[in-house]
């Protein structure tokens, strides 16, 4: 392993002594500022209930995130096709993207009831702008040129959308994935804080009314991990589907 | 192969005032023919090969190739750009076939044809690289074998040496001429290099600007196949000084 591949996991295991130093040094109660130690020991004792919150979250993620890709990518070529269509739509987007989810979570809540299906739409609508905006900047980004090429051998709109410009997008949703997926952790949380009955953000909050505090940062760092886990995910698929893309070369728009 | 009579092309500019690109091309291209065009910058070379392959319509006059009027891409008209303009996710071997696989006229053979031209460009070994993997000469030799495997009638090529270095662009430029030979293609070949223009056509067109007009048509009266000996030849010199004053006799003649 070479010192740059060192570096990054040494800076975690050192801030994590530092904190573990300061909560005992200066005598910290626990319920304020846990020590990793107390908060790993909680983990490992409850580690059955704190399993079956990852999975219940991790299902909304996933679910979010399913269809975060499966409306994104069409909505994104239908976009990216026509300037029109991208005029009547973008102002839709930027409104959804103004509103605050955490309002949007009780509305939706109290009308689709309380299940599974507000949280993911709460997990998509937190995940999906910003690959919507990485894949239109994916699909526009095809140089001229290779348009040019494409209708000199006379593609239809069709074509040039399916062989040049969705292919050459890739990078650029890959980019749009990966915040995606970190946002999508993100959303499922928020979801759960507001309507739950199982899930890592309901068990922050139950742990918490209990002045829990251990527990909740072990949720938080098991939220954490999860998130850099589908981020690796993404990267890693990427780089077995499309090994020809070089997303960490293409820019990353604003989440 | 290719006729252009009174052609004019005029763009509407962003401020919605009309720009007269190109005015009254007059010009018959044979089949087989090797024609270039130079020209300062701006002078419509491209605009005008983008005519000739029917990417954008004429204003003024017709444009035929062999002998049907051009509204649209046809088939057997092929196009290399300044830039390789290659799929960054396909191989080599799949670069090459792309056009015709995109027209839906690749066939069993296609493959075994596109291997024969990459060998003719030395490029063999190469087909199953992505073209990041590739130099920029060849890449370009990929996008002419990508051209060539059209087996087009008519072959538009837009600087295609512009962004190699003087030496792989002198290499490329006798490996050109020696493949097209095989072809049988009618060339329109845009280039800024007055020597690459002299040393590859059979005429050569001089473009002046603003708008862009056919200037002089200069015949280059060199036995093929040309080699760089010739450029040391009266007749080469003769061509290139009857450009040079071309292009510099605007207003004040004694430029150059």
């Amino acid at each position: 392993m070479s010192r740059s591949n060192l570096t990054g996991p040494l800076a975690v295991v050192l801030v994590f002594a530092l904190w573990e130093g300061c909560v005992r040094g200066f005598g910290i109660r626990e319920f304020l500022l846990p020590a990793p130690s107390v908060i790993a020991s909680e983990a490992w004792s409850i580690w059955p209930t704190l399993l079956r919150h990852t999975l219940s979250t991790l299902t909304t993620v996933l679910l979010g995130f399913a269809a975060a890709v499966l409306i994104s990518l069409p909505l994104a070529m239908v976009i990216a096709a026509s300037p029109l269509i991208s005029a009547a739509i973008y102002p839709l987007l930027v409104i959804t993207q103004s509103i605050p989810k955490v309002a949007l979570a009780p509305i939706l809540i109290v009308a689709l009831g309380a299940n599974e299906l507000p949280r993911v739409i709460v997990t998509f609508l937190v995940a999906f702008f910003p690959l919507v905006v990485a894949s239109v900047a994916g699909l526009l980004a095809a140089p001229p040129e290779l348009i040019e090429l494409g209708r000199a051998c006379r593609a239809g709109r069709v074509q040039q959308m399916l062989r040049i410009r969705l292919p050459y997008a890739v990078p650029f949703v890959f980019g749009g994935l990966k915040v995606a997926a970190a946002l999508s952790v993100v959303g499922a949380v928020v979801a759960e804080f507001v309507g739950a009955d199982a899930g890592l953000g309901y068990l922050i909050q139950t742990s918490m009314a209990f002045f829990r505090t251990p527990l909740a940062f072990a949720a938080v760092v098991v939220l954490a991990m999860m998130g850099m886990a589908l981020f690796v995910l993404v990267g890693l698929a990427e780089r077995v589907l499309f090994p020809w893309s070089t997303s960490s070369n293409t820019a990353i728009p604003a989440a | 192969m290719i006729l252009l009579s009174g052609v004019g092309k005029t763009f509407r500019g962003r401020d919605g005032s009309n720009v007269e690109a190109l005015t009254d091309i007059t010009l018959r291209v044979a089949a087989g023919e090797f024609v270039a065009i130079v020209g300062a910058s701006g002078c419509g070379k491209s605009t005008l090969l983008r005519l000739v392959a029917g990417l954008v319509p004429v204003t003024l006059g017709r444009v035929e190739v062999g002998g049907t009027l051009v509204t649209e891409p046809r088939a057997d008209t092929a196009m290399v750009f300044q830039a390789p303009t290659l799929l960054p996710w396909a191989d080599v071997l799949r670069n090459v076939t792309f056009p015709l696989r995109l027209m839906g006229k690749a066939t069993r053979s296609t493959e075994d044809e596109a291997r024969v031209l990459l060998n003719k460009a030395g490029l063999s070994g190469f087909e199953t690289r992505l073209p990041r993997e590739l130099s920029g000469g060849m890449q370009q030799r990929v996008a002419i074998c990508r051209a060539l495997l059209q087996q087009p009638q008519v072959l538009l090529m837009d600087e295609p040496f512009g962004a190699l270095d003087a030496l792989t662009r002198e290499e490329m430029s006798l490996e050109l001429l020696r493949i097209w030979a095989e072809t049988g293609a009618a060339v329109v070949f845009v280039t800024h290099s007055i020597s690459e223009a002299v040393l590859l056509a059979d005429r050569v067109v001089v473009m002046s600007p603003r708008p862009g007009r056919i200037a002089d048509i200069v015949p280059v009266e060199l036995p093929r196949p040309r080699g760089f000996a010739q450029e040391s030849e009266p007749a080469f010199h003769a061509a290139a000084q009857r450009i040079r004053a071309r292009i510099y006799a605007r207003g004040d003649a004694h430029v150059a």
